[in-house]
């Protein structure tokens, strides 16, 4: 038999103590990623040239990099420059720049999709523009946009493994570790593809539903 | 545009029935919404008729019934002798396959609203690509006879351009010309018009005036220009609900109307106008 | 800085690795993407249940998940792949994935209108595709295509992990040799992005082809057969 289900069985809490981890990864890099990535899409609209043209330079290299290249100079290399961050810290910071690059365009599409009349109205008003932005403009961008930040979300979830290379004993790392002990790879890399499914699965089915709500 | 020419280019097979086109009790429902309820109705061999009512009583439903585009969900509907919609197995008839409706189709073309040419391809290669591939003709051969074709619609300066650079009459002009090519039996006019600036309109039905004048292609139009319908057609019908209200050759159905449903729809027509 | 140029060469070599191994799986997430993207709008029940498993499985782990199954897992049960067929293999049945979707997004999106213009010329199933469908799907697939093509680009970074020495390695091993890790990192992430923006140029070019070939944008010279000089 090809598949050893008391193995299976022994190997499940140290696995499930892995996805623990990955979930908390995803969560912080999350919060990250959503608040970083509406500074950025307001700093692209700022007033001050310097500033758009910094921040778009800033969002195009940290997008066509690699994550995991990403996260070796936030381990490996800030170090040598007097930071020296945890496995953890640094894994959470790489994802959360990193999705920040694309949840900022996510944000972007949403304020730009907010009709021109809605600017016009708050100008009539005379509303200050601290406050259009944060009476008018988010509140009507950011629904639009939940579906589209969700699936970034998901996607972080999926490349939680990558902090595996930077120490984070997340799921793969635990299964990696399990079977550098016991020479069987197949049942706890394959457990951990399962688990991914089974978090994955329902959490993109929960995405489309929001997206049919929201009209898309 | 050159009538004699165009019998020349259109070449129509004759028929091999006495009906063209025949309905037989056809059923079509959308849902609980019936849009035809058994009907019954026939079409000559180069018979022109024009389909008028109210809109949703089922006029462009029959042309694309006809067309194979949509299917009918009870009923037989039979093309110059041959059953469209269904094949003889044993003693039953059984729903036709695509390859029998295929066969059957190669006899109907369609011309739409909207015009559908597609924006992939250059004009000529619009008005040849079926030929080459659904009649088996070969590329110079279909080539030749879409620049005539073409020629005729009034379109020869334009065989190189895509669709998206030709206005709407002049798009519908190579739609024409795309299913004379086919040299079909049966044509199958949508609306031709409808989606039309005022000013293109004349262009169209002239080309569509001079295909009746000069071949024998058996047409049924669904439109709203009652004197295109009158110039054309050898027959109207009225429709309201799915049914045949009435039918009468134009100069009758139009001046001296029977029903008080066509009186109604005529007057509502002609004050638009 | 002189520095630089004595790693240079094993940079470049390590680029030129990760370029080979982003065609050879964007080859294969092509083919992959168009059988189960057609698979996907086919009449065949069973193909449509095959892609959307396809499709789920693939989209729903992880890329690193899957590069580990195939290079430590598979062996198990008699499947070998040498290092670099596993990294290919595995990155181009993920982003296959990704692309399935769009291939079968643009088939969806092409009117229904196209299609009935098709049925009234009698057009079969295969050529309605290949003459009109596809022609016209293609020109929207590949804005979409584009974006992959780069995050296929940086998910080859991920065979560093299995050791292949591709461009992430390459850093990976002159980090460990002691090198100026801040410099030989700075370097790296330059050449990840001129590649992602030289593959960037190259799709916009393509796209530009491709949005002629339908009649939009900018349209080459017409040749005007009417003004064509009489054949001598």
């Amino acid at each position: 038999m090809i598949w050893d289900w008391a193995y299976t069985w022994d190997i499940l809490p140290e696995l499930l103590r892995g996805l623990v981890v990955t979930v908390q990864a995803t969560l912080v890099g999350s919060v990250v990623a959503l608040v970083l990535g509406l500074v950025l899409a307001l700093l692209r609209r700022s007033r001050l040239a310097v500033i758009r043209i910094v921040t778009g330079g800033f969002v195009e290299f940290v997008r066509s990099t690699p994550l995991l290249v990403q996260l070796y100079f936030l381990f490996f290399v800030l170090p040598s420059l007097g930071i020296t961050l945890s496995g953890f810290q640094a894994g959470v910071i790489g994802l959360g720049v990193h999705y920040a690059t694309y949840t900022s365009e996510v944000y972007r599409a949403g304020i730009e999709g907010v009709p021109r009349g809605q600017w016009e109205a708050a100008t009539a008003l005379n509303l200050p523009s601290s406050r259009v932005w944060r009476s008018v403009i988010l509140p009507q961008a950011i629904p639009r946009v939940l579906p589209a930040l969700g699936n970034y979300v998901i996607a972080m979830f999926k490349e939680t493994p990558l902090l595996s290379a930077i120490t984070v004993l997340e799921m793969l790392a635990a299964a990696k570790g399990i079977g550098n002990q016991t020479f069987r790879y197949l049942e706890p890399l394959t457990l951990v593809g399962l688990l991914f499914l089974l978090v994955s699965l329902p959490a993109s089915f929960t995405v489309r539903r929001l997206e049919r709500r929201f009209g898309h | 545009m050159d009538t004699d020419k165009l019998a020349d280019v259109v070449h129509v097979e004759p028929p091999a029935a006495r009906e063209m086109v025949r309905f037989d009790k056809v059923v079509k429902r959308y849902g609980d919404n019936v849009v035809l309820r058994e009907l019954d109705f026939h079409v000559k061999p180069g018979e022109r008729i024009t389909l008028i009512g109210p809109s949703g009583s089922g006029k462009t439903t029959i042309l694309r019934l006809l067309m194979t585009i949509e299917k009918a969900d009870e009923g037989k509907i039979h093309v110059d002798g041959d059953c469209l919609t269904h094949t003889r197995r044993g003693d039953h008839d059984v729903p036709a396959d695509e390859k029998h409706i295929r066969q059957v189709r190669k006899k109907i073309g369609m011309i739409f609203q909207q015009f559908n040419l597609f924006p992939n391809m250059k004009v000529l290669r619009n008005v040849s690509e079926a030929p080459v591939h659904c009649l088996g003709l070969s590329r110079g051969e279909a080539e030749a006879r879409a620049i005539e074709l073409l020629e005729l619609v009034g379109l020869g300066t334009k065989v190189d351009a895509y669709p998206s650079q030709l206005s709407g009459g002049q798009q519908q002009r190579v739609a024409i010309a795309r299913a004379l090519a086919m040299q079909p039996k049966v044509l199958c006019l949508d609306e031709v018009t409808s989606a039309l600036d005022p000013e293109l309109v004349a262009e169209v039905l002239n080309v569509l005036r001079n295909v009746a004048a000069s071949t024998d292609i058996t047409m049924l139009c669904v439109t709203h220009e009652m004197k295109f319908a009158r110039d054309v057609s050898d027959r109207v019908l009225m429709f309201d609900k799915g049914q045949i209200v009435e039918e009468a050759p134009p100069d009758k159905l139009f001046t001296q109307p029977e029903h008080q449903r066509t009186r109604t729809f005529l007057r509502a027509v002609l004050e638009e106008h | 800085m002189s520095e630089i140029l004595d790693y240079l060469p094993l940079l470049l070599e390590g680029a030129w690795l990760t370029l080979q191994i982003t065609a050879g799986a964007a080859v294969l997430g092509l083919v992959c993407a168009f059988a189960s993207g057609l698979a996907a709008v086919s009449g065949s029940r069973t193909a449509r249940a095959v892609s959307m498993v396809y499709v789920e499985f693939f989209r729903g782990t992880s890329a690193l998940v899957q590069l580990f199954w195939l290079f430590f897992a598979l062996p198990l049960v008699g499947i070998r792949f040498e290092p670099i067929a596993a990294g290919i293999v595995a990155l181009g049945l993920n982003i296959g994935s990704y692309g399935s979707e769009v291939v079968r997004g643009a088939i969806k999106a092409i009117p229904k209108t196209q299609y009935e213009a098709t049925v009234a010329l009698n057009m079969s199933a295969y050529r309605r595709m290949r003459s009109v469908i596809l022609p016209q799907a293609v020109v929207s697939m590949l804005p979409p295509f584009g974006n992959l093509l780069i995050e296929l680009l940086k998910g080859t970074s991920l065979v560093s992990i299995i050791s292949i020495s591709d461009l992430t390695f390459s850093a990976q091993i002159l980090r460990s040799g002691g090198s100026d890790t801040l410099t030989v990192f700075l370097v790296v992430l330059v050449m990840y992005f001129l590649m992602a923006y030289a593959l960037t140029l190259g799709m916009r070019a393509l796209e530009r082809r491709g949005a002629a070939s339908i009649g939009r944008g900018k349209i080459p010279i017409q040749r005007d057969v009417a003004k064509l000089p009489e054949p001598v």
